[in-house]
């Protein structure tokens, strides 16, 4: 499946995980991840609930480090750089490698310091108001708060909450912007306008997104994964990845039975 | 499971009109017994507000803020009015501002280390129970142990030693309020700001603690209010003083001090002053719980 996938998926890969198993505790939650994410693009992460997207997503900036339970063994490479290398700063893997939740999370301040909130950790010295500026703009959000910067980021409506948290992981200028359903909290104008988003977006960055919405795979991603979930003899339900291509490939002629019942809604 | 595991509808079909049956007798009647327990509980309060104003009232004027306590005089002299208690505020300020001086930094760092650091570990766990214990330790104990380490080692009643005690009486309330605070922030905010690219230390430093901070003054304020009030552990460490004083190594008079002391002596001019500082007292602590909710209010 490597093989035929480093074919299909060309060269020039943000991430290239080898043989990872991701355990919480005891338990195995993704077994053998082998996934290149090629730079960008954007590559969508589906399958069905509890089959491990957001515990790998979160394993690309160690977001999982927060977890106590949590270990993994196999290696991710960024940039051909083993992230869960003992030399390596999981806070600098996270000021590279940003993340939208799937709720929206801005901070009980002001819209002007959610977004400077990043850049002043890194020590910004240029013009914070132009970069505030800039961010939104790229977020999609600047026309809608334009004239109340000093409004709480808790006070806008869910949509706009969730374009300021992406505004918020842009103005640090990472690599890679990692979403977990950036749009599952939002209704349908809100998750066209955060799609038209983020294919501007892929032009700068590498986006990976996890997503319940097939249409938004197959509309928004050029990668797919499909997860899928298996339990074995003690019942626990470990994920992995059924099929990896292309999104059109996934979508219109997937070569597993399982990912064309998935992608086609008859599942299960 | 199947529909068959259940039994019959419980909710589905029953009257949806109001109906007189022994259990909404019986629920009137318990509450209208709980509201009146309610009002027997505020009788107190109100009794006690009422009898101290009308105590001391008579003797609120500007002076008591300035003056010294007057020696005693009878009733018919003309200075029987003279005098007031200025040392005794200013000495109340200052060893609950001393207490508060040393428990507020300790009490948030080690609520800090508590919640965001240790959470859930033996340690935490282990700390936690001894303050709960020593939230229990009766505030005159805090007093001896203030007397025999601050006292005695300096050969002088003090402020400080004062001020001492009631920090580590109000170490407890202050860990703790400060410790559910910041546990109730929601953890989005605090994955948000790891995912920035945040160090925990900036985490708590500006996500965490910014989030909490409402909380956390207002379990201080109550820590204070409490403090100002507390008479056994001053008695034996700021002891009492009939002058002005600023030295915080000095002994001190306070209000609560003031009020054991003359309340109980047989001269009508300092009773009424002990019952002018009592009103006094109850007003900043009063004041201070209005705050508090002003505070949680805002929020
Ligand atoms: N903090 C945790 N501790 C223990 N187990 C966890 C933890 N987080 C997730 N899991 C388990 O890991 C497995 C994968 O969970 P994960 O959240 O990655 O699924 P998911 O594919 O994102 O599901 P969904 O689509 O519902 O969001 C599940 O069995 C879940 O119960
Ligand atoms: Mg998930």
């Amino acid at each position: 499946m490597t093989s035929n996938l480093q074919q299909s998926v060309q060269t020039d890969n943000v991430f290239h995980t080898e043989n990872v198993n991701i355990y919480y505790g005891d338990f195995l939650a993704v077994k053998e991840v082998n996934l290149d994410v090629p730079k960008n693009a954007i590559t969508a992460f589906i399958g069905p609930s509890g089959c491990g997207k957001s515990t790998v997503l979160r394993c690309f900036n160690r977001l999982n480090d927060l977890i106590k339970s949590f270990h993994l063994d196999g290696k991710i490479l960024y940039h051909g750089q083993d992230l869960y290398a003992p030399e390596i700063d999981a806070v600098e893997v996270r000021r590279q490698i940003g993340m939208v939740f799937q709720q929206p999370n801005p901070f009980p301040k002001s819209i002007y310091d959610n977004i400077a909130f990043g850049p002043r950790l890194l020590g910004y010295k240029g013009d914070m108001d132009e970069l505030v500026e800039r961010s939104l703009k790229r977020g999609a959000l600047w026309e809608d708060v334009k004239d109340k910067l000093k409004a709480m980021g808790t006070d806008i409506s869910g949509g706009q909450q969730q374009r300021l948290c992406i505004a918020r992981a842009i103005a640090v200028q990472p690599e890679v912007i990692l979403m977990d359903e950036p749009c599952a909290a939002l209704d349908p104008i809100s998750t066209l306008k955060i799609e038209d988003l983020m294919q501007e977006l892929k032009e700068d960055y590498t986006l990976v997104i996890v997503t319940h919405n097939m249409q938004q795979a197959s509309r928004a991603s050029d990668y797919t994964a499909f997860f899928n979930v298996q339990a074995n003899e003690k019942g626990q339900r470990t994920g992995f990845i059924e099929e990896y291509d292309r999104t059109e490939s996934i979508f219109q002629s997937p070569k597993k039975k399982a990912t064309q019942e998935y992608v086609s809604g008859r599942f299960g | 499971m199947t529909s068959q595991e259940f039994p019959a509808s419980l909710a589905k079909g029953r009257s949806l009109e109001r109906a007189v049956t022994s259990k909404t007798i019986f629920s009137n009647v318990m509450t209208g017994l709980v509201f009146a327990c309610a009002l027997l509980a505020l009788i107190p309060l109100f009794a006690l507000l009422f009898y101290v104003i009308s105590k001391g009232a008579v003797r609120l004027s500007p002076q008591l803020f300035t003056q010294l306590p007057p020696p005693p005089f009878p009733r018919d002299s003309p200075q029987f009015s003279s005098g007031g208690f200025g040392n005794a505020i200013v000495g109340t300020f200052m060893t609950v501002g001393l207490g508060s001086l040393i428990s507020i930094p300790f009490g948030i760092f080690a609520a800090i280390y508590l919640s965001e650091f240790a959470r859930d570990t033996k340690f935490a766990n282990g700390i936690n129970f001894f303050t709960n214990v020593l939230s229990g330790v009766p505030s005159i104990v805090m007093g001896v142990f203030a007397y025999s380490l601050i006292v005695l080692a300096t050969r002088s009643y003090s402020a400080m030693a004062a001020g001492f005690a009631l920090a580590v009486l109000m170490l407890p309330t202050i860990v703790r309020t400060s410790a559910e605070a910041l546990e109730a922030v929601p953890s989005n905010l605090r994955q948000a700001s790891v995912g920035l690219g945040a160090s925990s230390y900036q985490t708590v430093l500006k996500v965490i603690l910014p989030a909490a901070i409402p909380a956390i003054v207002t379990g201080i304020i109550l820590a204070i209010a409490r403090a100002a009030g507390e008479t056994a552990p001053i008695i034996f460490t700021a002891l009492f003083s009939n002058f002005w004083n600023w030295d915080p190594w000095r002994p001190t008079a306070t209000l609560s001090v003031l009020v054991y002391n003359f309340a109980i002596t047989p001269f009508a001019n300092w009773q009424e002053l002990a019952w002018a500082a009592s009103l006094v007292l109850i007003t900043l602590v009063l004041f201070a719980n209005v705050l508090a909710r002003w505070i949680i209010r805002k929020r």
